[in-house]
């Protein structure tokens, strides 16, 4: 018999241990079923949420989901916790956290310094707990700015990834969506484009692309070529022009080497980007995707539920002060989340997560052409991560990305938010962009040249 | 802000034009307009329709016995077979019940057991159109290049609710050496039609992705038939040579190709 079981009725329920207390207590989804770790009914799911409500958070410091010997994500999270930090909030059930994070006198500043004090854990914890409208207004209250060339995430705000695509990595394709992107406001938080190839000479064309179109319209932006993270110092070791350096990460070690990636890598490219200073308002230098799923996908969640393996995820991207955090919330496929219901309620958890634990969180709002969903769907999560102060969506010639092979939000879809909510872009581009919008018509010089 | 400026352009005839012309540099779908701040009824109904093609594709069931005729008009055995996906839904909840056979399909391979070169598998996949459009015209076009008995890629496997993997169970129960899987990709919303195809050298269940090569988007807008046969053909003869597929196999074809 475990320490976390309760009686409801007549039928009394265990859980067996921490980890599978969360994993029951998550809201429905297939990524859970698939792997076996779902709740088998709704009134499980209540069972365990109540258990977990009941739980003080300090038991979170006692029982590591991945052992600290065996993880190196576990050991980053544990080594650099601040226990002062956590100490408003020590005496705390997760259920009465809940309650005290929806707390009018609890500010944005308040949760600003409890952040380097908690486990990301404990913040998937109280996720579980909380309804979406619970999800967006505690998110709302935290405001994580981060800067290089523009200044992304102050209140007020929405900036927007451009995101180019094209299925060959042709330059012109490549520049006449950039184009399209600028001349609708879109590119304040980064040009960042996803590359088919991972040759090292075409990454470096890429990079030099976006940087050569930056330079000559003076455009406050950065870039950044979403190559494996090695690809990227290479073409920095070998005189490319990098502005963010990128990686997906996951939360377990085993993620991450499934991605050819571990601490140690992630360490050296952040330091070497820094080294660049590249950046004029300010030094983050580093851009993370995430996504629900990931781990499951490499065979290497231990046991644990998406939603926890991402908020772990958080736990490794904070360490590097990033520009740029986002999950790719819809793109695994509805094995992990199955319809527009379930990436909706993921959209935010992951917004909230991350911005709880002190991260620039944006969110890629997409879906694949195999989930139940459609635009209706995205409508309604980009609605709700405007409410909650998303700092940033994707910018993506109507929503079509024809690379990858699934829909992202729009360069339209930013003008929507911008409008219904009152929205301004990053200060500095939006400077540039009054200064200049009559004339923007005129890049198209450069695909003639 | 934004919508100003948007707004000016679109009044504003000779940056009209030049806006226009976004559209000659990339098939992504720039220079949609604005009406207000928003997408403008015709492309937006352009988008539903790609949308709804998209999804069409997921769920339109694979026309085995049709596809079979084809292959047998060009002289090709085929046997028809079934992963352990009963339907779509179990298809896209759980992956693993596309990669493994069902019970009556195994025992249909049993009494084809034979050490043999090659096992050819076309399974739907995501998008049973694009096997249905594409695959017949593409094998055509590989069996031309290949220097064998044609006894050797018979028959063709046909697989219902197949995923990469289940080449590895076809490959392994009928003794093949090589296993090319033939495959419907993930639909997108320009190409609803794409083949994929993915080569396993001594293919057995519990092979990884990184032991395969793929070589994807072939399609009437991506990689002819022709192009893909030739790589196709490449890493086979390859692999036959060093015995083996994936990343190790990857690094010399694109040293040999260049």
């Amino acid at each position: 018999m475990s320490r976390y079981r309760t009686t409801l009725g007549s039928r009394v329920y265990d859980f067996a241990d921490l980890k599978s207390l969360l994993a029951k207590a998550t809201p429905l989804r297939s990524g859970d079923q698939l792997a076996g770790i779902a709740a088998q009914t709704s009134e499980e799911r209540v069972a365990a949420q109540m258990v977990l409500a009941d739980l003080p958070l300090k038991e979170f410091f006692a029982e590591a989901l991945i052992p600290y010997e065996t993880d190196e994500i576990t050991r980053l999270i544990f080594d650099t916790l601040d226990a002062e930090a956590f100490s408003p909030i020590s005496s705390l059930t997760t259920g009465e956290f809940r309650d005290w994070l929806l707390d009018n006198n609890v500010t944005g500043e308040t949760l600003a310094r409890l952040a380097p004090g908690l486990l990301p854990e404990q913040v998937a914890a109280v996720s579980k707990l909380m309804r979406a409208q619970d999800l967006v207004k505690v998110a709302r209250k935290v405001h994580v700015v981060s800067r290089f060339r523009t200044t992304v995430g102050t209140p007020g705000c929405l900036s927007t990834r451009l995101q180019p695509n094209h299925s060959a990595d042709d330059p012109q394709a490549i520049t006449a969506s950039i184009i399209d992107g600028l001349m609708l406001g879109s590119g304040d938080a980064v040009i960042g484009i996803n590359p088919v190839s991972d040759n090292p000479e075409i990454i470096q064309t890429l990079l030099r692309l976006v940087n050569a179109i930056r330079e000559r319209y003076e455009i406050p932006t950065q870039s950044c070529v979403l190559a494996h993270v090695t690809t990227q110092m290479d073409a920095l070791t070998a005189g490319a022009p990098v502005d963010l350096v990128f990686q997906s990460i996951g939360g377990t070690e085993a993620t991450n080497t499934s991605f050819g990636i571990n601490l140690g890598i992630l360490k050296e490219a952040h330091q070497a980007a820094r080294e660049q200073k590249r950046g004029t308002v300010g030094e983050n230098v580093m851009y993370f995707e995430t996504g629900q799923g990931s781990a499951l996908s490499a065979n290497a969640h231990h046991g644990i539920d998406q939603q926890t393996c991402e908020a772990r995820a958080y736990g490794l991207a904070r360490h590097f002060q990033p520009m740029l955090v986002n999950s790719v919330v819809g793109f695994i496929g509805p094995e992990y989340l199955y319809d527009g219901k379930q990436i909706l309620r993921a959209a935010l958890e992951d917004h909230f997560c991350g911005k709880l634990l002190g991260l620039p969180m944006g969110c890629d709002v997409c879906y694949t052409n195999h989930a139940e969903a459609d635009d209706d769907d995205m409508d309604a999560i980009l609605t709700m991560l405007a409410a909650a102060g998303v700092n940033y969506i994707m910018g993506v010639p109507g929503a079509d990305d024809i690379m990858l092979s699934y829909q992202s939000s729009s360069f339209h879809d930013a003008l929507y938010l911008r409008s219904v909510f009152g929205l301004r872009p990053a200060p500095e581009f939006e400077a540039w962009f009054q200064q200049r919008r009559a004339a923007l018509h005129e890049m198209t010089a450069l695909l003639e040249a | 802000m934004v919508s100003t400026t948007a707004r000016r352009i679109a009044r504003n005839d000779s940056a009209t034009r030049s806006v226009k012309a976004l559209t000659n540099y990339t098939p992504a779908r720039v220079s949609l307009g604005l009406a207000g701040d928003s997408l403008p009824t015709k492309p937006l109904l352009a988008f539903r329709l790609a949308h709804a093609r998209a999804r069409e594709a997921v769920h339109f069931p694979l026309d085995s016995f049709s596809l079979a005729q084809e292959f047998a008009a060009r002289g090709w055995g085929s046997r028809i077979l079934r992963s352990t996906a009963k339907n779509r839904e179990q298809y896209l909840r759980n992956p693993d019940k596309g990669r493994t056979l069902n019970g009556d399909s195994l025992a249909e391979l049993s009494n084809l057991h034979r050490p043999r070169r090659y096992a050819f598998v076309v399974a739907d996949g995501l998008s049973s159109l694009a096997v249905h459009r594409h695959s017949a015209s593409f094998l055509e076009e590989v069996f031309e290049r290949l220097d064998f008995k044609t006894d050797e890629a018979n028959p063709v496997f046909i697989v219902h609710q197949g995923r990469v993997a289940i080449g590895d169970h076809i490959g392994a129960a009928v003794g093949a050496e090589l296993a090319i899987v033939i495959i419907g990709e993930r639909p997108g919303l320009s190409a609803p039609d794409s083949l994929g195809v993915y080569l396993t050298w001594n293919p057995k269940p519990g092979r990884t992705d990184a032991e395969r090569n793929c070589i994807s988007n072939i399609q009437s807008s991506g990689l002819s038939y022709e192009a893909a046969a030739n790589k196709l053909v490449f890493l086979m003869n390859e692999a036959q040579r060093r015995q083996l597929t994936g990343v190790a196999l990857k690094e010399t074809a694109a040293k040999l190709l260049e």
